[in-house]
């Protein structure tokens, strides 16, 4: 080992900072990052100002005035007199399902049109080319608008199924409805239901559905575990016992026998007055926005899948093919589960532009949380600049929560470099 | 110590954007036309005609105060506003005044504030539903799926009625009336509610208007006015007198037949005083002694508006009622010129 001495150590003088290339950079960061903070500065006290002298200073007490407004898809009890945060809150959820719902109906079908893009058949594929071309290329707006119009134009109303000679009907044996006010289906209750829970004193959970959800995954859990076991026996002897039937029964029986015990039931929708009563009321708000995202976002997913199946080498098929597996059990086993890896990141970004895009529910009328925070509340009140800072951070948590969801996925399945 | 200097600085401009928003009469001129927000398309009250000039109740309005600045009628821009964006699109300056079947209430002129400079058409909340639903009451309603418009005085009342009478319905928001027509023509909903006034307008489009019934039921007081920002007293009381002018002028028997005729001079003191023979109101409102001459010429006074646009020998066919002048058993009254 050699003993090295310091270099002398140098006196440090302010001007420095500027012609020493060791802090010249940095210096230049700390200077522009101050302009920076004073200019939001100067735009925050400027807004502040403005408002003042307008009569109308920052504050968020009209939250808690009641709301006064009625909204038609509640997910938790609500009703006008509740407060403008209620009303939010009801219309946060009415977002989630929406994009919840399209997340899930886009990813289904931009893999499969995917996947149908590249298939052998020149039908098939120019056909898929034509789809994703279509929807990529026209705002998504003008989709929702085309849903909603086919929608109340075309479907019957509901009067036109009453009287002797109905001139509409439901379908499969009276238990689907579909209006031009959205679609009916049957419900499912419970005539032994364990009634609700209230969360916070706020709203309630149903105990049933948290009675089926944990017989569910408690079986698929269970069923998991049996897979394991299997592995192991088969890692240890090279023979692997049967267990489907097991694993089929852990994963079916446990929630059928709480549907039993609750006394499970459908509840079909009926004609009664104006309307169809009982069933689960679809309405066609929720149908046009939900469609026309996912059918929206499919084409850009589809694209992605595309991509993720051509970034995996031609050579991959052709092992895949020399050891005998068929074409679809080629794409299911070896393809799909490597581009995967390339396809989820910027599927995580349609995810977060269908959420944000479902925010065009206005449109339509849906109260998603810009229609009742950002809409009617907004409105009412006055409270524009309060309205939309909530607005945007609630739409910031929300997709941070989605991105910080996936990739976490990602990093699960990621290949693990050696 | 600098810092100091430059937030004190800062707050100096913001407090000055802030008071550039008084003199809206300056602004007015200094453009060369007046902004007027009205709606996106109502029959009667406003609505662009076959060759996209706008016409109707509320438009009168925007044309008489235009009439009174320029002396031109048509020295107004005309902004489509929905029930939403319409309070949005007066608080930022984008429009000068709106005149648009807006209702007075408390919170609109004490929270939002807003001036309402006076009432021109004093309404209420009706439904109207196809005459084959065979209803006859809203008391009947219960369980029905009602079309109405958001941003509006009209979805509050709405919820009350429904709950003090409790019954249920299923609403459906709107932007705007027309596609609140659409919806309602198609059967989506069995329901529309909006002014009674407004309702006689839209069924007025209709191809079959006779196939619908407007309820009896009023369930509101809706009194429509113009109005303006909280904040520019001066420019509140040019509206809101040009308005009286166009009342007075009503009352007082001046019409835009008469009128060149009446300006030579009258024995009538409040008619010259109006007309700018007399005096010098035109002046203290800083505009030129002719103003309310052009203002009541533009359209014509508040009953020969009223009896053009929505009156009882148009479609609409709307009766004066409430809105006939006082001396006829209505409420329609305006202060003194003097
Ligand atoms: N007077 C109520 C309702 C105003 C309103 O929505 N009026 C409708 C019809 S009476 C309208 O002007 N619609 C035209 C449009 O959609 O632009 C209010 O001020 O809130």
């Amino acid at each position: 080992m050699t003993a090295l001495t310091d270099p002398p150590k140098e006196s440090f003088r302010l001007s420095m900072l500027i012609y020493d290339t060791r802090y010249r950079s940095m210096t230049i960061q700390v200077v522009a990052l101050m302009g920076f903070m004073l200019l939001f500065a100067w735009i925050i006290s400027n807004t502040l100002q403005n408002l003042s002298a307008l009569g109308k200073p920052v504050d968020f007490g009209f939250l808690f005035e009641p709301a006064g407004y009625d909204i038609n898809q509640r997910l938790i009890e609500y009703n006008s007199q509740d407060t403008h945060l209620r009303a939010a809150f009801v219309g946060l959820l009415n977002t989630l399902l929406v994009a919840a719902l399209g997340c899930a109906l886009a990813t289904i079908l931009g893999v499969i049109i995917g996947v149908l893009r590249l298939s052998h058949n020149w039908i098939v594929a120019r056909l898929m080319t034509v789809y994703i071309e279509a929807f990529r290329n026209v705002p998504v707006l003008l989709w929702i608008v085309l849903v909603m119009a086919i929608m109340i134009e075309t479907m019957p109303a509901p009067r036109e199924f009453r009287g002797e000679n109905p001139t509409a009907s439901m379908l499969f044996g009276d238990s689907v409805a579909i209006t031009n006010r959205g679609v009916y289906i049957p419900e499912p209750l419970f005539s032994r239901s364990l009634g609700d829970i209230s969360v916070f004193g706020a709203f309630d959970i149903s105990l049933d559905l948290i009675a089926f959800l944990v017989a569910l995954f408690g079986g698929i859990y269970a069923s998991k575990l049996v897979k394991r076991r299997a592995d192991r026996i088969q890692a240890a002897t090279g023979e692997r016992p049967t267990t489907w039937h097991i694993r089929l029964g852990l994963v079916v029986i446990p929630p059928v026998a709480v549907l039993i015990a609750l006394g499970f039931y459908l509840g079909y929708p009926e004609l009664k007055g104006f309307n169809f009563k009982g069933g689960i009321h679809m309405r066609n708000s929720l149908i046009a926005l939900w469609l026309a995202l996912s059918l929206y976002t499919a084409a850009f997913i589809a694209e992605a899948v595309r991509a993720g199946i051509l970034a995996i080498s031609k050579g991959q098929t052709e092992a895949a093919y020399a050891l005998g597996l068929s074409r679809s059990q080629t794409m299911n086993l070896v393809i799909l589960p490597q581009a995967a890896r390339v396809i989820i990141p910027p599927l995580i970004s349609q995810y977060l532009n269908l959420t944000k895009n479902s925010s065009l529910a206005i449109a339509v009328g849906y109260m998603d949380i810009t229609g009742t925070l950002g809409g009617i509340t907004m409105n009412q009140t006055g409270r524009e600049l309060e309205s939309i800072l909530l607005l945007m951070a609630i739409y910031l948590s929300i997709s941070l929560s989605i991105s910080a969801v996936m990739n976490w996925y990602n990093k699960r399945v990621k290949l693990v470099e050696r | 110590m600098k810092k100091t200097v430059f937030l004190g600085a800062l707050a100096v401009t913001g407090l000055a954007a802030g008071a550039a928003a008084a003199g809206t009469l300056d602004d007015v001129k200094a453009r060369g036309k007046l902004n007027c927000g009205v709606t996106t398309g109502l029959a009667g009250f406003a609505a662009p005609d076959a060759n996209g000039v706008w016409e109707g109740f509320d438009v009168g309005v925007c044309r008489a105060v235009a009439a009174a600045i320029f002396g031109d009628p048509t020295a107004v821009e005309f902004i489509p506003t929905t029930g939403k964006t319409r309070f949005t699109a007066l608080a930022s300056g984008e429009v000068d005044m709106l005149a648009r079947n807006t209702t007075w209430t408390f919170t609109r002129d004490v929270d939002l504030k807003f001036e309402f400079v006076g009432i021109n058409y004093y309404d209420g909340q009706g439904f109207m539903v196809p005459k084959s639903l065979g209803v006859s009451s809203a008391k009947e309603l219960d369980g029905a799926t009602v079309c109405i418009q958001t941003g509006t005085t009209t979805e509050l009342n709405l919820a009350d009625f429904f709950r003090s009478n409790n019954m249920s319905y299923e609403p459906v928001p709107i932007e705007t009336n027309a596609e609140a027509q659409q919806q309602f023509l198609a059967g989506a909903c069995d329901v529309y509610t909006t002014d009674a006034s407004g309702l006689a307008a839209t069924r007025a489009t209709f191809e079959n208007p006779g196939d619908y019934v407007i309820l009896p039921e009023i369930i509101s007081k809706e009194p429509l006015g113009p109005l303006v920002r909280h904040g520019d007293n001066a420019w509140g009381d040019l509206v809101r007198w040009t308005l009286n002018a166009l009342i007075a002028a009503e009352e007082l028997g001046i019409t835009s037949a008469n009128i060149d005729e009446l300006r030579k001079g009258t024995n009538n003191p409040e008619i010259n005083r109006i007309l700018g023979t007399e005096g010098n109101l035109g002046e203290m409102l800083g505009l030129s002694a002719d103003w309310a001459y052009n203002a009541i010429k533009a359209g014509g006074n508040y009953g020969e508006l009223f009896e053009k646009n929505i009156g009882e020998n148009t479609p609409i066919g709307l009766q004066r009622g409430l809105n006939a002048q006082w001396k006829d058993g209505g409420l329609i009254y305006a202060p003194p010129f003097r």
